[in-house]
């Protein structure tokens, strides 16, 4: 309930905290929202001895049009995401799949950074960005570099910053009045997904099927070959390795990953 | 570390350590103890205040990270003797029983319509998604929120009622 | 006008709103002043020996100030279970551990925030034993959870030898089936807590979140091995207990030695995870039913058999179970019924009450018994419940397990809660989805239940309650009250009764309850007792006081004491006739103390009754359910506050329908709780359950002069096999018969699964 001790500084740029995050060494975490970290604190399943907080800085924080691209600053708050006139235009599921994650007062502090850089493979956000074809925007003191969606989730809460790296953005496509599907199937409102399926522009993600959100590669190749939502989504679990919980086993899992696929896929036509 | 926090309008210089919780940062040192603590997950929603105006879980907070900034809790809603809207609906429609969620779920609500001033059912249920009652059901604190949202006075400061009334 | 029977709103309440209760976390006083931190080191795993323990490390944490074992505890009493002796177990186990979250160490720290590290500091080697977590397994005996007992079965009800091999002779229908009524957590709100200080008069004082100060002083002097009258206990504010804060837990008796080992106070609040796994857990029976009767719906006999999950230690639940058998046949008139219980101790938290205590389960059983029977013969559930409920009655009935149903109009609530749900209407729209064939499914589920409430404390011992008013010279009142409030508002119900009687508005009368330095005697709150023995022991005191005053008005008037009229608008007796000639209540109280303390004792337990319509959707290609309405009558008699009764049928409704569907602790084969959290433990929240539909029904019981029976644990009852019994009536089309508790969607999607390949 309570973190073990831990120092705390609040960076005042960017570029500082990468000098903070430099000098504390790999012990230390950055915080923003710290909604997916303090959590984990609390129960000691984290015990980070310094807490870099870049929850403020205006730099990491805001919604604007790029070209064909909207860019998120790391530190937006998901209600932030949700809300956004600019968000809900040019990519619906990103602002829906925002609006999805825990609760109000989970909404107002986690962020889309911090959500992402967690990498739970039953969280909104991940699946949501593997379902865009989104992109992060990684800063560190050598530079920036971008990882597609796709590249970036590489393991069971396994992300592939490097030390040293923090996300300074996140890139959507910009796709105004492109049909979009989500289906998050959980017991209770606050649940993370049991399953998820995120469909948009042929490309369908999938939460909680495996260590990280996947792709339903060949449910999406059956639907660019002119397969119904309903031949295609008989698809969607394979692939797929999803674990077994209180809540599912692996049979009923691969059977929510079809029934969820379908659904998301009904929207699109 | 220094802290200077604004709780319910009045400003703060605090030394504390870095771990300590908003929530205890209110209670222990503050003297508020309306908050409550309720679990260990961020599920339950007892320990909700306001954070710069915005409905939070304070357990989930450091009191670091409230640093320069402004915290409302339930004993900051109305001046003593008095309640505010939502706090006075809450008695009318008895959507209180024991007692221990209600200052968190007190400050969801009043997050709730400073954002959706005319909820439906179906938005205040799911509005308070992050706040657990074991004792009523639900059902009341639902039709306190809606009162309190059909009166017009669901943010507003300027109503007030009398204790008692 | 009579106040009784209005809304009156909680005077409790604004308090509440704005400063927040004052729980036993939150208590400032000055003899906790310097208190130090009492934390628990709990074992993490099942069943094992302590092979070593060494708080040494731990001591040497910053801010510890003493840590203890089992051994430094020695020379307390062990705990006895008056069911089974040889199951006696010591407050700080030092050589076995029985469930996962068992304590077995004490730190204490001088701040709050030093505990948790301190704690891991703490070492403990475990040779584990085999957990015992299958009933089966735990009957089977190979591994025992207490040696010396030579079995885990902690004790039987009934007498399985005594089972009528010939008890469904007559049936054209038998149908018997083995199903759950599963473990659940009564997780209240606030979690367990506790603070003693030691004054040098050798007393203890405890503040202790507790339903019943006086039982909680008994229980906590015996096993400090002290006599009651050096306990002093407070009860703060109670952030609810639905049973599960009776007595002193065993953390509070170590917080009270703690107290009194260092020589200054201590106090404790466990995190969710301890109350998850700590605090004693509900329900938890295996329930073998068997009902048989004639193809016209007549039920002739049913037997119901119960093993009970007592878990790690013989507790409140290992003998629950008799008053499951006592409320065997419910509202029905069933020729030829039997019930048998066992009670078997298992390496998984220790059960205790919650919300019904033993009755909800039996109502679950036999309302699922007569859906299976009904299917079975292919008649209307409503029909089948019409066919067998009892008669109306206004003497009291007794059945053949010992109860004696007070007063009882079971098929007029049932055919009340029929046409508030629209029941035809609703079979009509099922009819219509079905023909369509909606992959989104109807159900329409029913429960009757009658309930026993306000026990006495054994067989043939009249329950009683005791009550103390007193009027002030300031026009003030005070009562003492030996209940305990948690929540169901006495303060302003208490209040209603005493300002019908003495004219004294009611935001004037103070409520006291809950230390027993102020009320000796008391018999708490459970069991849905309190009104119908603590109110009716606060009219009755308020009516003796008003007689002790007449004496004094009349000396004070120079009348005769029958020639004088209380006049409740004014609160003033006047001379009949000559309304000048008049003395207020209250100055009566200027020269002597104006206060009466009454007993009043009722002749037995009283049985509210009522009937529930669930309405559910059931989404066949998910299992997901959702819960359209809930339509109860819920009949406890007079109601003296409908918004209180009200409030406490909502609550209790949500308790019984998220057993349903929603809520259960699950361990895995090793005896590790999986739902420890309340991320994980599926608690209900707002969104799963909609906004219940109420009738009013109103039939009393002559037992008391209120007229009223106990409706806190009524709705619970009612709920659960109601939401249950909706579930599987959704998916009968599809040749499903039963869903065990809760009906998670997975459970509901595998059970469509096996129906369609026994298609």
């Amino acid at each position: 309930m309570i973190p073990a001790p831990f120092d705390y500084v609040a960076a005042e740029s960017t570029t500082h905290a990468l000098d903070l995050l430099d000098s504390f060494g790999e012990d230390a975490k950055l915080l923003a929202g710290g909604h997916s970290l303090l959590p984990m604190m609390k129960l000691r399943l984290a015990a980070p001895t310094a807490l870099i907080d870049i929850g403020r800085l205006t730099e990491l924080i805001g919604i604007r049009a790029d070209g064909d691209e909207l860019v998120i600053g790391a530190a937006t708050p998901h209600a932030a995401v949700a809300a956004s006139g600019l968000v809900r235009a040019d990519a619906p599921l990103l602002a829906h799949s925002a609006a999805q994650v825990g609760d109000p007062q989970i909404r107002h502090r986690g962020t889309i950074g911090g959500s992402l850089a967690h990498a739970d493979p039953a969280a909104d956000l991940p699946m949501a960005l593997v379902a865009l074809g989104g992109r992060v925007d990684l800063l560190s003191q050598g530079g920036t570099r971008s990882v597609t969606a796709d590249e970036f989730f590489t393991g069971f809460f396994e992300t592939s910053l490097e030390p040293g790296e923090l996300i300074a953005s996140v890139r959507v496509p910009r796709q105004p009045g492109l049909a979009w599907g989500y289906q998050k199937f959980v017991r209770r409102a606050n649940d993370w997904a049991i399953v998820g399926a995120a469909a948009v522009n042929g490309r369908i993600a999938l939460a909680n099927m495996g260590p990280t959100p996947l792709r339903a590669r060949a449910a999406e190749q059956a639907l660019a070959g002119g397969a119904s939502a309903a031949e295609a989504a008989e698809l969607a679990a394979e692939g797929t390795e999803p674990g077994e919980d209180v809540h599912a086993n692996r049979d009923y899992r691969r059977h929510l990953a079809r029934v969820l696929t379908r659904r998301a896929l009904d929207h699109l036509t | 570390m220094q802290v200077e926090i604004t709780v319910n309008g009045q400003p703060r210089s605090d030394d504390i350590e870095p771990r300590l919780l908003l929530v205890h940062y209110l209670r222990e040192v503050c003297g508020l103890r309306a908050a409550n603590v309720g679990c260990d997950t961020t599920s339950c929603g007892a320990c909700t205040v306001l954070l710069g105006g915005e409905s939070v879980k304070s357990c989930t907070v450091l009191a670091a990270q409230a640093n320069g900034r402004q915290v409302t809790t339930a004993e900051g809603l109305a001046p003593e003797g008095e309640l505010h809207p939502v706090q006075a609906a809450f008695r009318q429609e008895h959507g209180l029983q024991c007692g221990f969620c209600t200052p968190g779920m007190v400050m969801a609500a009043v997050g709730l319509l400073s954002e959706n001033p005319h909820p439906t059912e179906a938005e205040v249920r799911e509005g308070l998604e992050g706040n657990f009652c074991r004792c009523t059901g639900y059902h009341n604190i639902v039709r306190a929120v809606l009162a309190a949202a059909s009166s017009g006075n669901g943010t507003a400061t300027e109503e007030r009622t009398e204790v008692g009334a | 006008m009579s106040i009784l029977g209005t809304r009156v709103l909680r005077t409790e309440d604004p308090r509440f709103l704005t400063t927040g209760g004052v729980y036993t976390e939150d208590v400032v006083d000055e003899r906790l002043a310097g208190a130090c931190h009492v934390f628990f080191a709990r074992s993490p795993v099942a069943h094992a020996r302590i092979a070593r323990i060494d708080v040494s490390a731990a001591l040497s944490a910053p801010g510890v100030v003493a840590a203890y074992t089992g051994a430094d505890l020695a020379d307390l009493p062990a705990v006895t279970p008056g069911l089974n002796k040889q199951m006696a177990r010591t407050i700080l186990s030092a050589d076995k551990v029985r469930y996962v979250g068992e304590p077995v160490a004490i730190v204490v720290t001088e701040q709050a925030y030093q505990g948790e590290d301190a704690l891991e500091l703490v070492d403990v080697d475990y040779d584990p034993l085999p957990a015992v977590v299958d009933l089966a397994d735990a009957l089977a005996g190979q591994v025992l959870l207490y040696e010396e007992a030579g079995t885990n079965v902690a004790g039987t009800f009934g007498d399985p030898d005594a089972l009528d091999q010939h008890l469904f002779d007559e049936c054209e229908v038998v149908t018997t089936r083995t199903i759950l009524n599963q473990r659940v957590a009564p997780a209240p709100m606030e979690s367990r807590a506790a603070a003693a200080a030691w004054g040098e008069d050798g007393r203890v004082t405890a503040w202790i979140p507790s339903q019943a100060a006086q039982g909680c002083q008994a229980s906590l002097a015996r096993q400090l091995g002290i006599k009651p009258e050096e306990v002093h206990i407070i009860t703060p504010d109670v952030g609810g207990a639905f049973g599960a804060k009776f007595g002193a837990e065993p953390e509070a008796v170590m917080v009270a030695w703690v107290a009194r080992q260092l020589g200054r106070p201590a106090r404790w609040s466990e995190t969710r995870y301890e109350n998850l796994v700590g605090m004693t857990h509900g329900r938890a029976q295996q329930q073998t039913v068997t009902i048989g009767g004639k193809r016209d719906g007549t039920v002739l006999a049913y037997r119901l058999e119960v093993v009970q999950d007592s878990g790690g230690q013989v507790r409140i639940g290992a003998v629950l179970p008799s008053l499951t058998l006592l409320m065997t046949p419910g509202p029905y008139e069933i020729p030829r019924a039997e019930s048998v219980a066992t009670s078997v101790v298992t390496s998984t938290t220790p059960v205790g009450a919650y919300r019904g205590a033993g009755r909800p389960e039996a109502t679950a059983a036999l309302e699922r018994a007569i859906d299976l029977f009904a299917a079975e013969i292919g008649m209307d559930p409503a029909d089948v419940r019409r066919r067998n409920l009892l008669p109306p009655f206004t003497q009291p009935h007794r059945t053949k397990f010992g109860a004696l149903y007070d007063t009882g109009d079971y098929v007029a609530a049932l055919d009340k809660v029929l046409a508030a749900a629209g029941y035809d209407d609703l079979r009509k729209e099922q009819a219509e989805r079905r023909d369509r064939g909606d992959s989104v499914a109807l159900g329409i589920g029913l429960a009757s239940y009658v309930e026993i409430t306000g026990m006495g404390d054994g067989e043939d011992v009249p329950p009683k309650e005791n009550a103390t008013i007193e009027v002030h010279p300031d026009g003030t009142a005070t009562i003492l009250t030996g209940t305990s409030p948690h929540g169901q508002g006495h303060a302003t119900a208490w209040a209603m009764l005493a300002s019908e009687e003495l004219g004294i508005p009611v935001d004037k009368i103070t409520l006291k309850w809950g230390d027993t330095d102020l009320v000796p005697e008391g018999g708490g709150t459970g069991g849905s007792r309190s009104l119908q023995h603590g109110g009716s022991a606060v009219l009755q005191a308020s009516q003796e006081l008003i007689e002790v005053a007449r004496e004094r008005a009349a000396s004070e008037l120079e009348a005769n004491p029958a020639d004088l009229r209380f006049d409740v608008e004014r609160s003033a007796f006047e001379v009949a006739g000559d309304p000048d000639a008049s003395v207020p209540l209250a100055s009566l109280a200027n020269e002597e103390r104006l206060v009466v303390r009454t007993v009043f004792t009722q002749p037995g337990a009283t049985f509210p009754f009522g009937s529930h319509v669930a309405v559910v959707d059931v989404d066949t290609e998910t299992g997901k359910v959702v819960l359209r309405r809930v339509v109860t009558v819920d009949d406890a008699g007079f109601v003296l506050n409908p918004l209180l009764a009200e409030g406490q049928r909502h609550g209790g409704i949500a308790q019984g329908a998220a057993q349903a569907f929603i809520e259960e602790v699950v361990y895995d084969s090793d005896g590790n709780p999986l739902t420890a959290s309340f991320a994980d433990y599926p608690f209900l929240s707002a969104t799963e359950v909609p906004s219940f539909e109420l009738a009013d029904m109103q039939t009393r019981t002559n037992y008391n002069p209120l007229g009223v029976k106990g409706i806190g644990e009524a709705g619970s009852i009612g709920a659960t096999p109601a939401v249950q019994n909706a579930i599987i009536d959704a998916l009968a089309h599809l040749g499903v018969r039963h869903i065990d508790m809760p009906a998670s969607p997975q459970r509901v999607w595998q059970a469509i699964q096996a129906a369609k390949g026994n298609a």
